[in-house]
């Protein structure tokens, strides 16, 4: 009942970190949640697995495609791939949030108001 | 990822997700593992980084769901299931619902056809009825309603009115028709240019009556209405060109009216050409019934301003004949009173259906009290299962939701069944209801019935349901405690309050319903005790025989016909005696009213005296109707062969001019000041003409053949008329078929119209009281057995959970009577309660319908009383198994029971 709260970040964050990572190269959940954990130093507390319903929302949006293949270790996985209109959203997200993040700095920097 | 595949393809994403969701955890593990740790540490590991596996797994399931909707489905199989484990429960419940929704359906598709729905005319909205008031008029405008038109309003209004697009004026009769097949008497109306124009509905055949048709003496022409036209010409479409013979004249017709077409109300066979004379037409002769269609934006005000405007001008243009003075008609105070057309075809039929649609309405409330009863003992028992799914997490809401799902559909269910219910009760409402019920061939239970059924289907289950939801939707941790524990904990009071007021409810709605058919019981005891002026009504076998002077001329040759007929009549086998007049009362025949001065009186030359009804009357008519003579004798044979000029009075009419019916014998009166005096040779008792209801009218008998009679210095006779056969056999097939064949044997082209006996036309004239009645009764034993399955349920249950308190009572020495005496106590206090609010509810509603009232007051003391002590005896003998079950409880079983 709270999808918002359980995923500890402000929504659509996990999502725009997800497609982030794929317009790099398409990946499994898997290799997603060890990369995404790994570049940010682990100073995000994300429980790998709301990664899935992340990707299924994603899925849904057409954001993302899935197909299943053979990951290095020689499993069968899902692998994720960006596409068009995820490449745009993404673009379109990343502003969004830099404006966001500009404005908050703003707000929270030391001084200067008198 | 298709549409379709989102449709229909859920099993498989869901199934691909717990795949991909196992695969990472194995990936995860053989890492963990890889890098030294044991698998068992791996995979608890794996599953904390990973998270709620299941949680997580239902989330992204979540992202594919129509969420609203499938929560709403869950709740929708979840209710299922519950309606089907308590399987008692859901039938009872169901059965007292569909009852109720059917019954209320069934009244709801006759109030909507006979009173919510337009006429079916174009813009019916547009239509209107001409009537008028003239206070000043005496008897003329009680007996009718309203003063009608005459011929010479008839002119002024059409000529000079500015807010009528057409109007006309109408009157139905009767005719004999003959040539096709067997002589038969019909149904007509007569109609003006402006009539039909005003209606504007297309012809089904042919064309309509036009202007040409309706000149004086000019060509004959007749429109045939639709049932006539399939029934006597097979739905022929060349009968029109074709010639009827219409009172032994040839009438051409030109045109068939469409299916289900009135005028009015009045149902007919043949419509025919109404065309006044001008030059002739006087102010007087009031005698039909005006229609219009106003002008679009012409307010029904605006047109009584205009037919005001106009009087003046009518009284200016037209007279009474030379040396009356027109404007006499001021004394009258003729005031136009316009309505819609709609109320003038419903009449006073809409107090009947809104107190027969109130009551039904409140045995659904009655049921729907029941069923949440139901509903709120079934909670009682679910608090565990409630009480488990809020410690599980599921909000109040949720809860709450579910419940009236539930509820719903059930009332859904039962509105399905309640349709059905309310087909056959539209068939039986149609078999039982007043004939004369207008728009009757309109009513059918269709799309509005069905969304009516449906809305009170949802708003039932809503009702029903709330109360439970939200009384056991709140309920959180502490019921959990208590549920789980069992029911060790005796019953409190606020867990009875909800059920207790739902049964005071009960006896009070089932009280206001029992006053309301307690007083139709006494109205109609007090009708029948009235002296209607006939006697053995049973007995009394009725016809009408017209004698048409296109047929037979003289007066003289009429009255021999009719005596020939009265003594083939007599012939008959088992007649005790035979007799005829213009006709029987409560008939419903258009009667003929007129004023009557006495000799001796002075009456003011500017204005008009009292009006009296007119009746004529052959020797015999009253000693075979059972009219008592009071004063002076009856006509005899030679008086009338000798059109002598003598009449009889009703007794109200003699006391009225001379003090006493016997005063009465002997003194003369005339019609007008220029008529010849007739002598008063006897009095007989007051007749109800119009209903058992209505005051008896001053009556004037003439007899049926007499000089002098409207202004005439010619012998006139009464060619239209009623026998009265009285014998025992009155009513038998074979009896009445021997009266036919005894007219014919006297002239084979007089059609015998109307067989039917005074019971009939008493039952007939009695029929909305006697309908109001029986709809009241079965609303009211409904409401007596729903009360007391309310009572019973409750009590029994209330016995039942405070078992144990009975047990620890009667263990510590208490007496079997002091808890018999406890539990009837608890159900006399509700019952009494709910009698006294009922009363107070019953006092101020029953006004309400004081117009179908009669001989009884809406507040009378002695209905009021009597149901009182009869509910509240049947509430206590409800009481009494449930009290009896509690004394034989024994203390060591209960006691053990938990």
């Amino acid at each position: 009942m709270n999808k918002d709260k359980a995923r500890d970040l402000f929504p659509g964050a996990l999502e725009m970190m997800v497609l982030r990572t794929l317009k790099r190269q398409p990946l499994h959940g898997y290799a997603l949640a060890q990369h995404i954990k790994r570049t940010s130093n682990d100073l995000l507390q994300i429980e790998e697995g709301s990664l899935y319903p992340a990707l299924q929302r994603l899925l849904k949006l057409e954001l993302v495609k899935a197909e299943w293949g053979t990951s290095a270790t020689n499993r069968r996985v899902r692998i994720y791939r960006l596409t068009a209109a995820g490449a745009k959203h993404l673009e379109h997200e990343v502003s969004k949030f830099e404006q966001m993040l500009e404005g908050i700095t703003r707000v929270l920097a030391p001084g200067e108001s008198s | 990822m298709g549409w379709f595949r989102r449709a229909f393809g859920r099993r498989g994403i869901y199934s691909e997700l717990s795949e991909e969701m196992r695969a990472h955890l194995d990936e995860k593990v053989e890492e963990l593992v890889s890098e030294g740790m044991s698998r068992r540490d791996a995979e608890f590991a794996a599953r904390r980084e990973f998270g709620n596996l299941g949680l997580i797994e239902e989330d992204g399931r979540a992202a594919w769901r129509w969420e609203v909707f499938e929560d709403f489905w869950a709740d929708v199989k979840y209710g299922l299931r519950g309606l089907r484990k308590n399987l008692g429960f859901t039938v009872v419940a169901l059965l007292t619902i569909s009852i109720g929704i059917g019954a209320n359906a069934a009244v709801f598709s006759v109030v909507d056809a006979v009173m919510l729905r337009p006429l079916r005319y174009p813009n019916s909205q547009e239509l209107v009825a001409l009537r008028q008031n003239a206070p000043g008029a005496g008897g003329l405008t009680t007996f009718v309603d309203g003063l009608r038109l005459s011929a010479s309003m008839y002119f002024t209004y059409s000529e000079h009115n500015r807010s009528f697009q057409a109007m006309g004026v109408w009157a139905p009769g009767s005719a004999n028709v003959t040539g096709v097949g067997e002589p038969e008497q019909v149904d007509t109306i007569s109609v003006t240019d402006g009539v039909l124009e005003a209606l504007e509905v297309a012809p089904a055949v042919g064309r309509w009556l036009s202007h040409d048709d309706q000149v004086p003496n000019g060509p004959e022409r007749v429109m045939l209405n639709y049932g006539y036209w399939q029934r006597k010409f097979g739905g022929d479409r060349t009968a029109v060109g074709r010639n009827i013979l219409v009172d032994s004249r040839p009438k051409e017709i030109v045109g068939v009216l469409p299916r289900g077409f009135r005028i009015v109300d009045g149902n007919f066979d043949v419509l025919l050409p109404l065309s006044f004379d001008r030059g002739k037409a006087t102010l007087a002769g009031f005698g039909y019934q005006g229609i219009a269609r106003l002008k679009p934006g012409v307010t029904i005000a605006q047109a009584d301003g205009d037919m005001t405007r106009m009087l003046p001008i009518w009284m200016d243009t037209f007279t009474n004949g030379p040396g009356s003075n027109p404007h006499i008609y001021e004394s009258w105070k003729i005031k136009p009173a316009i309505r819609p057309l709609k109320d003038e075809v419903i009449g006073n039929v809409s107090d009947v259906l809104w107190v027969v649609m109130g009551t039904i309405a409140l045995v659904m409330l009655i049921a729907c009290a029941n069923v949440t009863n139901l509903f709120l003992v079934r909670g009682e028992s679910r608090q565990q299962e409630m009480a488990v799914r809020a410690a599980l997490g599921a909000g109040s809401i949720r809860i709450v939701r579910a419940l009236l799902v539930e509820s719903v559909m059930l009332g859904l269910m039962g509105g399905v069944a309640g349709m059905g219910i309310a087909y056959g009760g539209v068939k039986f409402l149609m078999a039982i209801g007043p004939a004369d019920l207008p728009r009757l061939e309109e009513i059918t239970v269709d799309w509005r019935t069905l969304v009516f059924g449906l809305a009170l289907s949802v708003l039932s289950g809503l009702l029903f349901g709330l109360i439970p939801a939200l009384k056991y939707g709140r309920s959180r941790g502490a019921a959990l405690s208590r549920a789980v524990a069992g029911r060790t904990t005796s019953a409190s009071r606020e867990r009875h309050r909800a059920r207790n007021i739902l049964v005071i409810g009960q006896v009070a709605m089932a009280l206001v319903l029992l006053v309301c058919a307690g007083l139709m019981i006494r109205t109609f005891d007090a009708m029948r005790h009235v002296q209607p002026g006939f006697t053995d009504a049973h007995s009394l076998q009725l016809m009408r025989i017209a004698i048409p002077d296109s047929l037979v001329k003289e007066p003289e040759r009429v009255t021999r016909l009719q005596q020939a007929i009265q003594d083939k009549l007599a012939a008959i086998q088992g007649v005790q005696s035979v007799a005829y007049g213009s006709d029987m009362p409560l008939e419903g025949f258009e009667a003929g009213w007129d004023e009557l001065m006495a000799e001796g009186q002075n009456y003011p030359k500017d204005e008009i005296p009292p009006m009296r009804l007119y009746k004529f009357v052959a020797p015999g008519f009253f000693s075979t109707a059972g009219t008592r003579l009071i004063a002076g004798r009856d006509f005899t044979w030679q008086e009338i062969h000798e059109s002598r000029s003598v009449l009889m009075i009703s007794d109200g009419l003699a006391r009225e001019y001379w003090g006493s019916p016997q005063a009465a014998v002997g003194k003369r009166v005339r019609e007008f000041s220029s008529a010849p005096w007739s002598e008063v040779i006897g009095v007989v008792e007051d007749v109800r003409e119009n209903g058992v209801q209505a005051a008896p009218p001053e009556t004037v008998y003439w007899p049926s053949m007499g000089v002098g009679l409207y202004g005439s210095k010619e012998v006139q006779v009464v060619r239209n008329v009623t026998f009265v056969v009285r014998s025992a056999r009155a009513g038998n097939e074979g009896f009445v078929e021997e009266i036919r064949q005894a007219v014919w044997s006297v002239n084979g082209n007089l059609p015998v119209a109307s067989m039917q006996t005074m019971q009939d036309v008493y039952d007939k004239s009695v029929a909305r009281t006697s309908f109001t009645l029986v709809m009241l009764g079965i609303a009211g034993a409904m409401s007596i057995a729903l009360g007391v399955i309310g009572i019973y349920g409750v009590l029994s249950y209330t016995v039942s959970q405070r078992r144990r308190e009975i047990g620890i009572r009667l263990a510590l020495g208490a007496q079997r009577e002091n808890v018999l005496g406890m539990v009837l106590g608890s159900g006399a206090r509700m019952a009494l309660v709910g009698v006294a609010i009922g009363v107070l509810i019953a006092l101020a509603l029953t006004r309400g319908m004081s117009s179908l009232l009669f001989g009884v007051s809406a507040h009378d003391p002695l209905t009021f009383a009597m149901v009182a002590l009869l509910l509240f005896g049947v509430a206590l003998a409800a009481c009494w198994i449930p009290a009896r079950r509690a004394t034989r409880v024994d203390p060591m079983v209960a006691l053990r029971y938990e």
